[in-house]
This record gives C-alpha cells, sequence and structure tokens, in this order.
C-alpha cells in the first residue's frame, strides 16, 4: 500500500526528519509515536504531499509522490493538527468545497456529503457556520472534509489535540469506525491514544524511526517482564487480624503479598497504596499471568476490581528511549 | 480550469459575505464621489470640458482603484496560510497556479464591480455636457488593467508572507515603487529616465486611457506586469512547499 525509502526532509541546512524507510500494508492502522519536536508532523505531510520531500522516494499504490504529486494526492486525506477551515462558510458549503477540490464531480459530493455527516455525527451542524461550532465539532469537521472524498490512505495528524476526555473518547469512537474503511496513519505523543486505535507503531526520534512493531511486540523487546496492576477488596482474612489488633488493610496487603508471590511466574509483587478504597498492587510476571493472578485472588475470597495490563512501565521505557537515555536501564524500578 | 472556477466562487462568496470587501467598497467610492463632486459639480470646480472632466476622472479613480487593489488582494494567501487552510488547497490535487488564478480572478470580478460602480459619474457629465463613449470605454479598460495588475502584485505580496500587515506593507511598497517610477523618469537623465518610464505603472501607460486613446503597447504593459507578478506568486507557493 505505502512504501517509503529514505524519505528525508532537511529545512534549510537542519534535518528535520530522516533517512526513513518503512512499508504499510492495506488495511493498516498505524501510529507515529514520539515527542513533540521529533518530526511526525513533517514525516505525515510529506506523505499528504503538503511538503516535498528533500529526498528518498514515496510509492503509495505504485503512484510515486515525488513524481506524481497530484496523483498521490488523490488517494490520501489529511487532517493537520490545527484542521483548515474556512470560519465563513457552513460546514455543509466547507465540505461540498472540500470535495470538489479534491477532484469529485458535483452529483458525488451531494450524494456523499451526507454519509460524511453521519459519520462523524454532524448532521444537524449541517447549516452552521464553522466560526460558531465548539472546538469538538470542528475537529470533526476536520476528519470530515479528510474523508470526504473517500480516500485509500487518511492521515491524522495528532487527532485529539485541544480535546477535553469526553471529545477524546468520540474522537476515538470515530477513528475505530474509520479504520474500518481506510488505510489509517495516526501521530501522537501519547502512547495509550495509539496504542488504542493502532495495530501497528513507529516511534520516532530526532527524525528517525527508532522502533516499530506492535505494542506487543515492542512491549517484549524493550521490557524483560511484564507488568500487571491489579485492585482487591479487603477479603475475610484482613477481619480477622483487625479483631486481633492490627489494621484491616495491613493485615489485606500482607496477605495478598504473600498469597500473589506465589503465583506460578510471579516475580514481584509491590504495594502501590490505595485505588479508590481497594488495594493497589504491581505485579512483575515472566509472561502474561493475568488469568492465574485472578484466580488466586477469587479462590482467596478477594474482590477483584481491577487488573489489566500496565502501560505505565512501557511509556516509561518509550519516554527513556525517544529522549536518548540508556534505553530501559532501571526496567526494574517500578513506577508506581 | 475546474479547479480555478471552485477557487474563484469560494473566494467571491467569501469577498461577498465579510464586511471588509463592502467597507473596502464603500470607502473608495466615497472618496472618488467627494473628488468627482469638488472637481466637477462643487462651487470650485470651475468652467473645464466635459472630456477634461471625464479625464481627471479617470486619473482620481486610477489612484483608487489602485490602493482597493492592494486592500482586497493581502488577505488572498497570507491569511491562508495564517489560518492554516492552505493545507486543504495544498494537498488537493491542484496546481499551485491553479491556486493563484482562482483566487486572482475572484480579486479582480469583486474589483471590477466596485469599479463599475462609479459608473453614475460618467452619466452624470453625460447628462450636462457632451463626450464620447469611447472615451469612457476606453478609461474603464484602462482601469481595469490597472486594477489587474496592482491586483497580481498585491497576491504575490500576499505569498510571501503569513502576516497580512506585512503583506499590504510590501504590496504597498512594491505598488508604490512602480509608481515612483513615473515622476522619477521626468527628473533624472536617459536612459535610466527611458527604463523607469517604461517600467511606471502609472504616467505614460495610463495617460492614453485617460483622454480616451487606446494604444498597443499600453494593453502589453498591464498584461505583462500581471502575468509576471502571478508567475512570481505560483513560484513562491512552489518554493514554500521546499522550505
Amino acid at each position: 500500500m505505502l512504501q517509503a525509502s529514505g524519505l528525508t526532509k532537511y529545512f534549510g541546512g537542519k534535518r528535520a526528519v530522516g533517512p526513513v524507510s518503512f512499508q504499510i500494508d492495506q488495511g493498516r492502522t498505524v501510529g507515529f509515536l514520539g515527542l513533540n519536536g521529533v518530526g511526525k508532523t513533517t514525516l505525515l505531510r510529506m506523505i499528504a504531499c503538503d511538503l516535498r520531500p528533500s529526498a528518498g522516494s514515496l510509492v503509495v499504490r505504485g503512484i510515486d509522490g515525488v513524481r506524481d504529486p497530484h496523483g498521490l494526492r488523490r488517494l490520501v486525506g489529511f487532517l493537520p493538527q490545527y484542521p483548515p477551515l474556512y470560519e465563513d462558510m457552513t460546514v455543509g458549503d466547507y465540505l461540498r468545497f472540500a470535495g470538489r477540490i479534491r477532484g469529485m464531480d458535483a452529483p458525488s459530493v451531494e450524494r456523499r456529503i451526507p454519509e460524511v455527516e453521519d459519520l462523524t455525527h454532524l448532521r444537524h451542524m449541517h447549516n452552521e457556520i464553522v466560526r460558531h461550532l465548539s472546538h469538538g465539532y470542528r475537529q470533526r469537521v476536520g476528519v470530515a472534509q479528510a474523508v470526504v472524498h473517500d480516500p485509500d490512505l487518511l492521515i491524522l495528524d495528532e487527532p485529539t489535540h485541544g480535546l477535553d476526555p469526553a471529545q477524546i473518547v468520540e474522537m476515538r469512537t470515530l477513528i475505530r469506525g474509520l479504520t474500518e474503511h481506510h488505510t489509517v496513519l495516526i501521530s501522537s505523543h501519547n502512547l495509550p491514544e495509539i496504542s488504542e486505535t493502532c495495530d501497528h507503531l513507529f516511534v520516532l526520534d530526532a527524525g528517525e524511526i527508532i522502533a516499530s512493531g506492535t505494542e506487543q511486540e515492542l512491549s517484549g523487546r524493550l521490557l524483560q517482564s511484564r507488568y500487571v496492576e491489579v485492585s482487591v477488596l479487603p477479603g475475610r482474612d484482613a477481619v480477622a487480624a483487625a479483631g486481633a489488633g492490627g489494621t484491616a488493610s495491613d493485615a489485606s496487603a500482607a496477605s495478598v503479598t504473600g498469597l500473589l508471590s506465589n503465583v506460578p511466574g510471579v516475580k514481584q509483587v509491590s504495594s502501590a497504596g490505595r485505588d479508590d478504597g481497594a488495594l493497589a498492587f504491581v505485579i512483575e510476571t515472566a509472561d502474561d499471568r493475568r488469568a492465574d493472578i485472578c484466580k488466586a485472588l477469587v479462590e482467596a475470597g478477594y474482590g477483584v476490581v481491577r487488573l489489566e495490563q500496565s502501560r505505565r512501565k512501557l511509556e516509561n521505557v518509550f519516554l527513556e528511549l525517544v529522549q536518548g537515555s540508556e534505553g530501559a536501564s532501571d526496567r526494574d524500578h517500578i513506577p508506581s | 480550469m475546474r479547479a480555478i472556477g471552485i477557487i474563484f466562487r469560494r473566494e467571491l462568496a467569501a469577498y461577498l459575505t465579510s464586511p471588509m470587501g463592502f467597507v473596502v467598497a464603500a470607502v473608495v467610492l466615497l472618496i472618488d464621489g467627494l473628488l468627482f463632486y469638488g472637481q466637477a459639480l462643487g462651487p470650485a470646480a470651475g468652467e473645464r470640458l466635459s472630456a477634461e472632466v471625464l479625464a481627471r476622472f479617470f486619473y482620481n479613480t486610477s489612484g483608487l482603484v489602485a490602493i482597493a487593489a492592494v486592500a482586497v488582494s493581502i488577505r488572498l494567501l497570507a491569511e491562508e496560510r495564517q489560518l492554516d487552510t492552505l493545507t486543504l488547497l495544498n494537498t488537493s490535487p491542484i496546481r499551485d497556479r491553479e491556486i493563484v488564478l482562482g483566487k486572482f480572478l475572484s480579486a479582480f470580478a469583486f474589483l471590477s464591480g466596485i469599479t463599475l460602480l462609479s459608473f453614475y459619474m460618467p452619466l452624470l457629465i453625460l447628462v450636462n455636457g457632451k463626450i464620447s463613449l469611447g472615451h469612457v470605454w476606453v478609461g474603464y479598460v484602462g482601469l481595469f488593467l490597472l486594477g489587474g495588475a496592482v491586483l497580481a502584485i498585491g497576491v504575490f505580496a500576499s505569498a510571501l508572507t503569513r502576516h497580512q500587515l506585512l503583506a499590504a506593507a510590501l504590496g504597498s511598497a512594491f505598488t508604490g515603487i512602480m509608481f515612483l517610477f513615473w515622476p522619477l523618469s521626468l527628473v533624472i537623465d536617459p536612459p535610466l529616465s527611458r527604463v523607469m518610464a517604461a517600467l511606471a505603472i502609472h504616467g505614460r501607460h495610463f495617460s492614453g486611457f485617460q483622454i480616451g486613446v487606446l494604444q498597443l503597447r499600453d494593453v502589453v504593459y498591464y498584461l505583462a506586469v500581471t502575468y509576471f507578478f502571478l508567475l512570481m506568486a505560483t513560484k513562491t507557493l512552489e518554493a514554500k512547499r521546499w522550505e
């Protein structure tokens, strides 16, 4: 679907991106992860043919983006970090303009606009002036203009930028819907955002791809261990301990630590304090032991209120990776 | 051509729905009307031949058309860059020259509308005196050509920067320099004076239109200036993609 070879961009004498080479298959949802200023936006703008590469080649479905940028632009929909909205137009007129300028004929645009407005939940905003829309709606209009011509390749640069938590959830749902019909590239500096929507990640630093793979592959490669976060309600033994003069939480924490340490494959159990009234623990395991941990806790009479693979450790490793530190040298120190 | 038409319609609608376009039109027509009143109808007007009054009208209007052309052109590309909307055009399958031409033509149509609204003034001369319709027609052709040339300069200035104020300053400076070529050519020695007179956007090239004389030389000059600055604007847009 997309093949980049030695793609490089210089701004003056300063190298912003590259050389980077990668390949993306049809129908994949790919995330570009990196801190601000590492070249994510520049890379995506080159793929969208907004910027010309200084060197290298970019081929999408057999069309060379350097030699035939117009051909490639027909295949691409692009949502920049700041949506390119004409404030004086209505949503409907803006989408009509975006479709027409992307090469659609008038009847096709008229058929497509209601579909796109339904997809992005904008139907009731059809006659609203863009200037009067909230940030969340403006972002949706930005997505709508990117998909109005039904592109093969959809590029979203920081699609949740500036959105509140509720709008972020809505945007993620919208993006998941889009991944069913398009090959999607998403950039972000936020690992949870990318890992929830993407099936493949590229980690960028200083304009270069320093790691790639699925989140599981990357965590397996970067971390020697897996980490599970679990929160439990005090069990029967805690009540007995409290009656004998101790505190319920101390007794439970000690007994849970002892219980989990005996589960096969568990390397270390650390208390992580309180989690909304429950006792929280971080458990280091050699492999995926979530089922065993859950079973041991339930059989011992503890109420399990949360049990999930920890992302915090992986996020820290990504940060260390992109900040050019000594890799995951302190990977044995579990963040609380 | 299709992309030019789409951009033309969008930009023309933007002029017609924004207060800026109407403010420019109102100010230009007000000043033009006051000047016309002072020179043709007012108590200080004195006795003049109708053709002379018409020539003075075209002289005044040409300066106002030039100012209006700079005013309506500065937003064309600088605003797109300032609001990040140029990305939509840059990632669409259209050429830079289509972007520039679509925007130029919309501004030209709007400016022509403003210019034509001044047509009541030659009609007033016709009511009270005797003028040739050919003189009126040639004068307006001159105004359109001059307006187009200054618009092209403004589009080029607008392509250079994302700041509209800076674009306005650059457009005014380029236009002002090309206006100044004519008075300068009258006070310096040849051969430089001949070069300056040939390049001057007003003076020698507009004086024919002013008195109703259509010369191919002047038409070609204005079309060449328009083409040159539109080409420069297109090349500037292209170059910015490499930055």
